[in-house]
């Protein structure tokens, strides 16, 4: 039988027609995430009606925005201008003529490649304890940089901070001579004597003798002229890097049954913790100065920096003490079993452990300390936010500038503070190898 | 252990070294020594003390620590200064952070006393006041019963506010800001009736602002507040430099004396008091342990009292106060210095 002409079944496929419109793309995405009872209907529209308030107030201030201006007033004329009158813009131009102490403070202008040298060399040196690919020679950069960077932010002699390392390198002397007799704990503390002793006798009649034979010196620069994120940055890292260390003796001090060490720890934990921030500046700008002897100049910000690190200490130890809590028990008597001593197990086996459990606590208190160097502005040194912004706002040109200052500093630490966040999330990442 | 030896060497140098610096009290002669002044300073204040854009303090305040400098030291730009909060300012120049403070400081009884300083001077006499939009329809402070009132909280205005409602029997209902900005951004956005601080400072505030013509300032001043340099109790002669250096440039003004002038009036003025605050005659500045030329030097390194004020915050500035108080008392003001003689 031939085939007919008229098939009654297809020989070809239609295409495949578009789902109807209620139930593709926009549309159904709309019905199932912002319609999809009336309470989310009335939730959604709300929800439009406060953005289009804060976009219609603010929008035409943003657009209005004015770079080129040498003041406040000259800035309102040429908003006026070009909007029409009573209209609002944004006056970056203060930024513009001021950008530099919001960063730099008082730092002299001749000299800005120094910390921004320093600054590019901070990734260099970071690059090997935040990133494994890193090769591993950069290590000696990490070690090195503190000094590097003291010489290029401070200046003065090159040798101040050379004979600094030497201490360091006479405590890891003293440290390594004695470890195989005494054990870690009291090796280091030998180290420790050896290098203060080096320090306070030695330092300053070697450091004149080596600056007259070759000196070396490149300009000298107060602390008083550091300010804005100069000076943020400088307290934030040194107190980042050093807090965390000390967090950590503190935290494995209070695990430990050593009636002393751990009364010393829990009481110093618990003081520093107790009490606000504000008053431990307070403490290092007014208290301190009661103490010492009159005539005597101890950095203001020396005395921050170490108040600070304090304080970061006592939460880091918190923190990594979580993490300790939360290994199982058989992880230490693992340790004890394969007969590894206490620092043998801290280090192989129980630290990195509670390090990585700990991660989002640490980078989270890191966040909180770097955005609380802003506090130093109430014992009168020049942070961004509030020290700087007075001193423009001071300025007959600028009096009256109220949110761009805020919104500039703002935008600043967010940057710093998002980096840290996405790193933490990355280490994380990295370092998960259990199957949660 | 760590720590404890760390702080013990710290805290045992830090003794050394200031037991050797302690040793020669005169503050006069420590100065001489580090070749600086220390001046304690505002965190910034429209005219009075601020950073520049170069980082270079200026103001009414800071030509007067320049004064200083030049006289004690030869050189106004020997100056150190020291940025001081309100709660920092006065333990700073207890415990010798500074040598001298200058800061808009009001002198009151419990800090000349208690506190154990000496206020040497009066550079400003200031007194608070208030500031209200013209469209409120008042004219006088008495009238401002019920009116909310925007405030800096923790400072003696609070204190004069609630003083002066209730010795006129009226109400009020405060509205506490943190500082000058915020009072300025609340008062604008509507949030108080009236925003009052040292009539100084709303003059600043009222000259920047967009609709400077809408905003009145009353007549009425409801404290005294006679700002002036600040130093500590127990060094008189210290306190005695900085006093004259102060009163040379009122003298200064006095006498016609500018910081142009002062070349030729020193060579042809017949004066005898000119001639003796100028070291050509007598031997005066040696009395305080100073050089014949100190307050020539004193006057040349930001001219007289008048020339400060008008170039800071005088009539010819954005500022724009009128000299009023602090006219020189031949001009019906307050400012009267002493005969050097």
């Amino acid at each position: 039988m031939a085939v007919s002409a008229k098939s009654f079944v297809r020989a070809d496929m239609l295409a495949p027609k578009a789902p109807p419109v209620a139930q593709s793309g926009a549309v159904k995405w709309m019905r199932e995430n912002l319609f999809s009872s009336p309470f989310n209907t009335i939730l959604t529209v709300l929800g439009a009606l406060v953005i289009y308030w804060l976009v219609a107030s603010a929008l035409p201030w943003w657009m209005n925005s004015v770079w080129n201006a040498n003041s406040l007033t000259e800035c309102r004329d040429i908003v006026t201008a070009a909007a029409g009158e009573g209209a609002t813009g944004a006056c970056w131009a203060m930024v513009r003529e001021r950008w530099h102490q919001f960063i730099f403070g008082f730092y002299p202008s001749h000299l800005y490649w120094r910390p921004t040298v320093a600054f590019g060399l901070l990734f260099v040196a970071l690059a090997p304890v935040l990133f494994p690919a890193a090769p591993r020679a950069l290590l000696w950069v990490t070690g090195l940089y503190p000094f590097v960077a003291f010489w290029l932010l401070w200046g003065g002699s090159l040798w101040t901070p050379i004979l600094g390392l030497f201490g360091f390198v006479v405590l890891a002397a003293v440290y390594r001579a004695l470890n195989g007799r005494l054990g870690v704990p009291l090796a280091t503390g030998c180290g420790i004597v050896a290098a203060v002793l080096f320090w306070m006798f030695l330092d300053v009649p070697l450091l004149n003798v080596l600056s007259s034979i070759l000196s070396l010196a490149i300009e000298q620069v107060d602390s008083d002229q550091f300010g804005g994120f100069l000076l943020a940055i400088v307290i934030g890292v040194t107190a980042i890097s050093m807090s965390l260390p000390l967090g950590i003796l503190l935290a494995l001090g209070r695990q430990s049954d050593m009636l002393i060490v751990k009364t010393l720890s829990v009481g110093f934990i618990e003081f520093i913790r107790g009490v606000p921030l504000i008053t431990l500046l307070f403490t290092a700008s007014l208290l301190l100065q009661y103490f010492l002897p009159p005539n005597t100049t101890f950095d203001l910000i020396l005395r921050v920096i170490i108040l600070v690190t304090l304080f970061a200490a006592a939460y880091i130890a918190e923190v990594i003490r979580g993490g300790l809590a939360a290994l199982p028990r058989g992880q230490y008597e693992a340790a004890d079993g394969l007969g590894l001593d206490y620092w043998q197990a801290q280090r192989h086996i129980i630290l990195p452990q509670a390090l990585k459990i700990a991660i989002p606590g640490i980078v989270s208190t890191f966040i909180g300390l770097f955005k609380d160097t802003t506090l130093v502005a109430f014992v009168g040194l020049m942070d961004p936010l509030k020290g700087i912004t007075q001193v423009v706002r001071a300025d007959i040109n600028w009096k009256g500038i109220y949110w761009e200052p805020y919104i500039f500093v703002g935008a600043i630490f967010f940057l710093f503070c998002f980096g840290m966040s996405r790193y933490s999330m990355y280490l994380e990442r990295r370092l998960k190898t259990d199957h949660r | 252990m760590k720590k404890s030896v760390f702080l013990g060497t710290l805290a045992a140098t830090t003794m050394l070294a200031g037991i050797a610096a302690a040793q020669d009290g005169s503050t006069l002669a420590a100065i001489k020594a580090r070749g600086e002044l220390i001046c304690g300073t505002n965190t910034g204040l429209t005219g009075f003390g601020a950073p520049d854009a170069n980082g270079n303090y200026q103001g009414f305040d800071v030509a007067l620590c320049k004064a200083v400098a030049a006289a004690v030291l030869g050189d106004a730009t020997k100056v150190k200064y020291v940025p001081t909060t309100g709660e920092t300012r006065f333990t700073a120049l207890a415990s010798g952070e500074v040598d001298l403070l200058v800061r808009n400081s009001t002198w009151t009884y419990s800090r000349d006393t208690s506190l154990a300083f000496d206020f040497v001077a009066v550079n400003y006499y200031d007194g608070q006041g208030f500031m209200v939009k013209k469209d409120l329809g008042v004219s006088s402070a008495k009238e401002l019963d019920g009116a909310t009132v925007c405030i800096q909280t923790g400072t003696t205005t609070e204190l004069n506010l609630a003083d002066y409602f209730k010795a006129n029997n009226m109400t009020y209902t405060p509205v506490t800001v943190a500082d000058d900005s915020e009072g300025q951004r609340q008062y604008l956005a509507g949030a108080c009736d009236a925003y009052t601080t040292d009539a100084s400072g709303l003059a600043a505030s009222r000259a920047t602002m967009a609709d400077a013509e809408n905003h009145i300032i009353l007549p009425e001043i409801i404290s005294k507040e006679p700002l002036g340099p600040v130093v500590r109790h127990g060094d008189n002669n210290w306190g005695d430099i900085v006093r004259w250096s102060f009163y040379s440039l009122l003298v200064a003004e006095e006498k016609g004396i500018t910081a142009a002038n002062i070349g030729e009036v020193a060579t042809t003025s017949t004066d005898p008091e000119v001639k003796r605050l100028l070291g050509l005659e007598g031997d005066m500045g040696p009395m305080m342990g100073l050089d014949n030329e100190w307050a020539k030097r004193a006057i040349a390194a930001s001219g007289n009292y008048g020339e400060i004020f008008e170039a800071n915050i005088g009539s010819a500035t954005p500022i724009g106060l009128a000299r009023g108080l602090n006219a020189l008392w031949t001009q019906g003001g307050l400012q009267y210095a002493p005969p050097v003689r």
